[in-house]
């Protein structure tokens, strides 16, 4: 544990630079995924199939190639992304890395967050809407009062499900080269051969606190939105 | 289309208004694919020379035996595994010593919450680097043991408790021990319900094979870099990899909704993100 402690900042950094990845793919995938089943439930065929087949290829691809397109094969088609970096947010540079891997991220999760929010949709009973249409209510009222409400809450358990996936799989930038938490554990293990299960032990439990904050915050939003049956 | 919750039956406007959303959103998808191609041909990626190793047969055999072999038998290896894993602490969960439910608990919570190519690293410097006995195809194999045991142990769990207790009543009613129970009643069940699950599952361990590249395994991904650094043909090496992942996964979920015709019926399958929490169990078939 010597190790992770006296390059205690380091490892900080690196956390922050997981939850970075976390942060800004998990808005990401939340917004594209909901646009995908938007479109899958959506009355246009050919969007429906678009989304599909979107979703059967993103969720049979694993996720390293996917990076693999972002890091090797994108810069031969023109994509380097570089442009990104003069961006900067709150003095803190973007890395072209951090916005490709940010990419990668949010196309494959997205796939998943789509798969969720549409079988909440479909969780909802076809008869409800039947009924809030045979009391007069209009299309947005249904929507908005008798429909959205019941799918948003049978999305909760399965989208952090999707959101717990998306943050371990951050991991995965460290292949490519960026200096987050499973990257720098690797290099800290280089330095200290002899400290492996110590310097393992803290980056799982840093890992594991992330995981259950998700899990625990997403619990509390579900009791909020529960609704007697 | 006919019967959704959101839409009524559209009506002969709604109709006409969607037909021109078709073809608009037609055309969007044909400019884009369009666009895709025109762009790989503009780079020169069209060109025969980068994509000759695909129809070379030394190539060919290069990618199907060091790669796609390989990975099959590390998600072949670690499936199998994993069921065993699962098995002792699904059943281990469901103990009634509080002491052996604990530590089948923590094992099975540890394991789902960090990462698996966390867990990789750390094997593959506790295993495998300089003279240590296995080789990171090994290292691959134990991490998605581990992991992919967690998660099938929960899904054990509740195949086990999705048996009806009039089940389990009957067979103590007749004098059969706990183990007997479980042995012979409860688990052959369990594990009919689950064997979809199982299969699905291994396109999860397929994928994360992939992952074996950090630590120098072999495997798919791993044939496609010396393949590019050789032909700089980047592009093609990552489209057809990645076609080829696609396609193997695509026949496993193939074969899990036959062998869940076959035995399970027509009824849902065990979803396995109903049960737990990692990447990718939000698998619906």
């Amino acid at each position: 544990m010597d190790a992770v402690f006296s390059n205690f900042d380091e490892v900080l950094k690196a956390f922050g630079l997981t939850l970075g990845l976390f942060v800004v793919s998990g808005i990401g995938s939340l917004i594209w995924g909901t646009v995908l089943a938007v479109f899958r439930v959506g009355p246009v065929s050919v969007l429906n199939k678009v989304a599909a087949c979107y979703v059967t290829l993103f969720r049979n691809t694993p996720l390293l190639m996917i990076f693999i397109f972002m890091a090797i094969a994108m810069p031969r088609l023109g994509y380097t992304f570089n442009f990104i970096e003069d961006v900067s947010i709150g003095g803190w540079q973007v890395s072209g890395f951090f916005f490709r891997s940010c990419l990668a991220l949010t196309l494959y999760t997205s796939a998943f967050v789509c798969e969720a929010i549409r079988s909440g949709v479909n969780a909802v009973d076809l008869g409800q809407a039947e009924a809030s249409r045979a009391i007069g209510l209009t299309f947005n009222q249904s929507m908005r009062l008798v429909v959205l409400p019941q799918a948003l809450r049978a999305v909760v358990p399965p989208l952090t499900s999707v959101q717990v996936a998306l943050a371990k799989n951050t991991s995965v930038a460290a292949a490519f080269g960026i200096a987050e938490a499973t990257a720098t554990m690797r290099g800290l293990v280089n330095q200290n051969g002899d400290q492996l299960y110590g310097i393992f032990i803290a980056f799982a439990i840093g890992y594991i606190i992330i995981v259950e904050a998700i899990s625990f915050s997403s619990y509390a939003i579900e009791r909020r939105l529960k609704v007697a049956r | 289309m006919s019967a959704s919750v959101l839409f009524d039956a559209p009506g002969p406007r709604a109709r006409a208004r969607q037909r021109i959303y078709s073809v608009l959103s037609a055309l969007a998808v044909v400019a884009v694919l369009a666009f895709a191609v025109w762009r790989l041909y503009d780079r020169g990626q069209l060109e025969y020379s980068l994509w000759e190793p695909f129809l070379t047969p030394d190539y060919i055999r290069y990618i199907l035996v060091d790669g796609l072999v390989k990975t099959l038998q590390m998600a072949f290896f670690s499936i199998i595994f994993a069921v065993v894993f699962g098995l002792v602490f699904g059943v281990g969960k469901l103990s009634d010593r509080r002491f052996i439910r604990w530590v089948s608990w923590l094992v099975v919570e540890f394991f789902r919450a960090v990462p698996v190519l966390l867990l990789m690293v750390f094997l593959f410097f506790l295993l495998s680097i300089g003279d240590k006995p296995l080789s990171p195809f090994w290292c691959v194999v134990i991490a998605l043991t581990l992991y992919n045991g967690s998660v099938l142990a929960e899904v054990f769990r509740a195949g086990v408790n999705a048996v009806p207790t009039g089940q389990s009543e009957a067979a103590y009613a007749i004098g059969m021990r706990k183990t007997q129970v479980m042995v012979t009643v409860l688990l052959p069940q369990a594990v009919k319900i689950m064997l979809p699950t199982i299969i699905s599952q291994m396109v999860v361990a397929l994928k994360d094979t992939s992952l074996g590249y950090y630590i120098t395994a072999p495997g798919l991904t791993a044939v496609g870099k010396p393949i590019y650094l050789e032909f700089k043909n980047q592009v093609p090496v990552a489209i057809v990899i990645t076609a080829i992942y696609i396609a193997v996964n695509l026949l496993l979920t193939l074969i899990a909704i036959k062998v869940q015709k076959r035995l399970v019926g027509e009824k849902e399958m065990l979803q396995v993100s109903m049960v737990g929490t990692g990447p990718d169990e939000s698998k619906t078939i």
